[in-house]
């Protein structure tokens, strides 16, 4: 009988914790299959965060570390520059990246360190249960912003992909989701564009995947992607922020 | 073997090179600056890495990395700045990551000052961060020990996958003293196949966590942590002794007080107090038994602990240790200001008159 499909060999066989309607799945799958395809498993180490992704080391069939809360992008730098030659990647949710770990992403950036990071931007706190996270938008409900945030209490959320393309170390940042199958393929198409960067030792390479979050929006898998689509899209833009590739040796 | 003179964090700095570190992860703070700075310059001419982190945060979490992915890694700082390192090291022992972390202790709390100090023992030996765990210790006394410790440490490190702290202070970091280098006694060490250095061919893949969400998982890794820090406590406890054979004054002191000590025995010998020294050398597992046994001999009369912090902190391992069978005081400086001589001689009168 012909293989028409079969899951990534980059996935383990570990049972998915994710909540239905959550992109993780998805993301994981893509990040898997790039990996795969480009033939960087059997050298491939990533970095996972604390979130709803802390498990991602279960999930991910290469080596995985776990970092602490907001440090992968540090954590990731220890790991390439002893291991130049070797795939290294972070995976990380908003709170993690955008607020605790803004540091450690930006330097990351700043430096030109070799390895991708793809950040999955769902804007609330998925795991602590749907506090307000720095990416939470405006009049968006959260635990912590329980009438809406505000511009005056929490200013605006903030664009990871553009503040992180003003830094010249960073040479690919795109922004993409995964609703709809023509926006998985291109999802599929920058991660993999990404991992291809890296290896060719262009500097730092950012996908952001703009992602659903039912249980903490309070909403259906199917309402998610409308509400993704109407409200998400507006602010946070789809598409190549940055590709500076070409110019950098 | 020849000696030369050297400073005391880049002697701390070439000691890393010679142990065979892979990479040094740091951050500049007043009185370590020596270590990064030497390191950034050495560490690539023998083709090893070096990365000034962003904080001393990012610094811990490199080394996190860098050890999780089977090099040798060290950072170092200085008290502040260790502070912000107790997440990694909790990390990394949660993680069972052998690491070397480098402490040249200054004046607190807060921003404190930037001489010599040793506010940071409870830091140090009790764990700093969250969660049971354990670091092991090592005082230097001087800049031949701190060299020699932290070749040393990077062995203890790796034989015990956890982190190892070499609590030096501003002092050590400082100063110019003769050295020998010599190589360190060689440990047989375990190989480091648990660790992620991208799969190449490995039938399963390897992960670096220190997340047990089971309790029943959690509560058993605590305990296998447990064991492996009793083990340590067997087998890597140290101290050193001065003049105990006889002595009815018994002074207790750690480092660069240590060294002082060592010029007031020499004055309360000539003034007829039969004084000697109890150094730890390993601040945790602490030489608790040893401690015991000479402070039980009948001819020591009183113990006098003497520290670089207010009211003390190894006062209380050494409390544990003496088990109330002879009386304990204490002299103590903090802020930079060091115990002298002429304080420690006086003191160590006094605490045996009170006792007689």
């Amino acid at each position: 009988m012909a293989v028409v499909y079969q899951k990534s060999k980059g996935l383990t066989d570990k049972e998915l914790h994710y909540c239905p309607g959550c992109n993780h799945g998805i993301v994981h799958k893509l990040v898997a299959e790039s990996l795969e395809e480009l033939g960087l498993l059997d050298d491939a180490i990533g970095v996972c965060p604390v979130g709803c992704s802390v498990f991602a080391y279960n999930y991910f069939s290469c080596d995985m570390q776990e970092a602490a809360h907001g440090r992968a992008p540090a954590v990731a730098t220890g790991i390439k520059r002893t291991h130049p030659t070797q795939p290294v990647f972070t995976y990380q949710g908003d709170g993690d990246l955008a607020s605790i770990g803004a540091a450690e992403i930006v330097h990351a950036a700043m430096r030109g360190e070799k390895f991708t990071t793809i950040f999955i931007n769902n804007a609330i706190y998925g795991m602590t249960g749907g506090q307000m996270a720095p990416t939470t938008l405006i009049g968006q409900k959260a635990t912590t912003c329980p009438l809406g945030r505000t511009k005056e209490q929490a200013g605006m959320p903030i664009r990871v992909s553009e503040l992180l393309s003003t830094l010249d170390g960073c040479v690919y940042a795109e922004r993409v989701c995964v609703t709809d199958i023509p926006n998985l393929n291109k999802a599929k198409k920058a991660i993999k564009k990404a991992f291809q960067l890296q290896m060719e030792g262009k500097g730092f390479t950012f996908v952001e995947v703009l992602s659903t979050c039912p249980t903490n929006w309070g909403m259906t898998p199917l309402k998610s992607i409308e509400w993704l689509k109407e409200n998400m899209i507006p602010y946070y833009p789809l598409g190549v922020i940055k590709d500076t590739s070409a110019e950098v040796n | 073997m020849e000696k030369e003179l050297w400073k005391g964090n880049e002697a701390i700095a070439e000691a890393a090179i010679r142990a065979g570190c892979d990479c040094f992860f740091g951050y500049p703070i007043t009185p370590q600056s020596e270590v990064p700075e030497y390191l950034s310059l050495h560490m690539p001419q023998h083709g090893k890495t070096f990365v000034q982190a962003e904080s001393e945060v990012a610094a811990i979490n490199m080394v996190y990395g860098a050890a999780g992915s089977g090099m040798r890694a060290m950072t170092s700082s200085s008290s502040p700045g260790v502070s912000l390192k107790q997440e990694g090291i909790t990390y990394l022992a949660g993680a069972e990551l052998p690491a070397v972390i480098v402490n040249c202790m200054r004046g607190g709390p807060g921003l404190g000052t930037i001489q010599p100090a040793q506010g940071d023992y409870f830091q140090a030996t009790r764990g700093g961060g969250n969660g049971d765990y354990r670091t092991v210790v090592l005082a230097p006394s001087n800049i031949q020990e701190a060299v020699d410790f932290v070749q040393e440490a990077f062995d203890i490190a790796d034989q015990y996958r956890n982190p190892v702290v070499v609590l030096a202070d501003g002092l050590i970091g400082q100063m110019m003293e003769p050295i020998e280098w010599h190589d360190v006694p060689k440990r047989k060490l375990p190989a480091k196949d648990w660790a992620t250095t991208g799969r190449k061919g490995r039938d399963h893949h390897n992960i670096i966590n220190s997340l047990y969400i089971d309790p029943n998982e959690c509560d058993d890794f605590n305990a296998h942590l447990a064991k492996k820090y009793q083990l340590i406590k067997e087998n890597e406890v140290r101290w050193d002794t001065k003049d105990t054979d006889d002595a009815e004054l018994l002074i207790t002191a750690y480092g660069t007080p240590a060294r002082i000590v060592l010029t007031a025995l020499e004055q309360l010998r000539a003034a007829g107090v039969k004084a000697g020294l109890f150094r730890p050398i390993s601040l945790w597992p602490f030489p608790e038994k040893p401690l015991h046994d000479l402070a039980g001999q009948s001819h020591i009369k009183a113990i006098l602990d003497v520290e670089m912090s207010i009211d003390g902190q190894m006062i209380d391992d050494v409390r544990l240790g003496v088990e109330g069978q002879k009386p304990i005081s204490y002299l103590g400086h903090a802020g930079g200001v060091i115990p002298t001589v002429d304080e420690m001689v006086e003191a160590g009168k006094k605490a045996l008159k009170e006792a007689e």
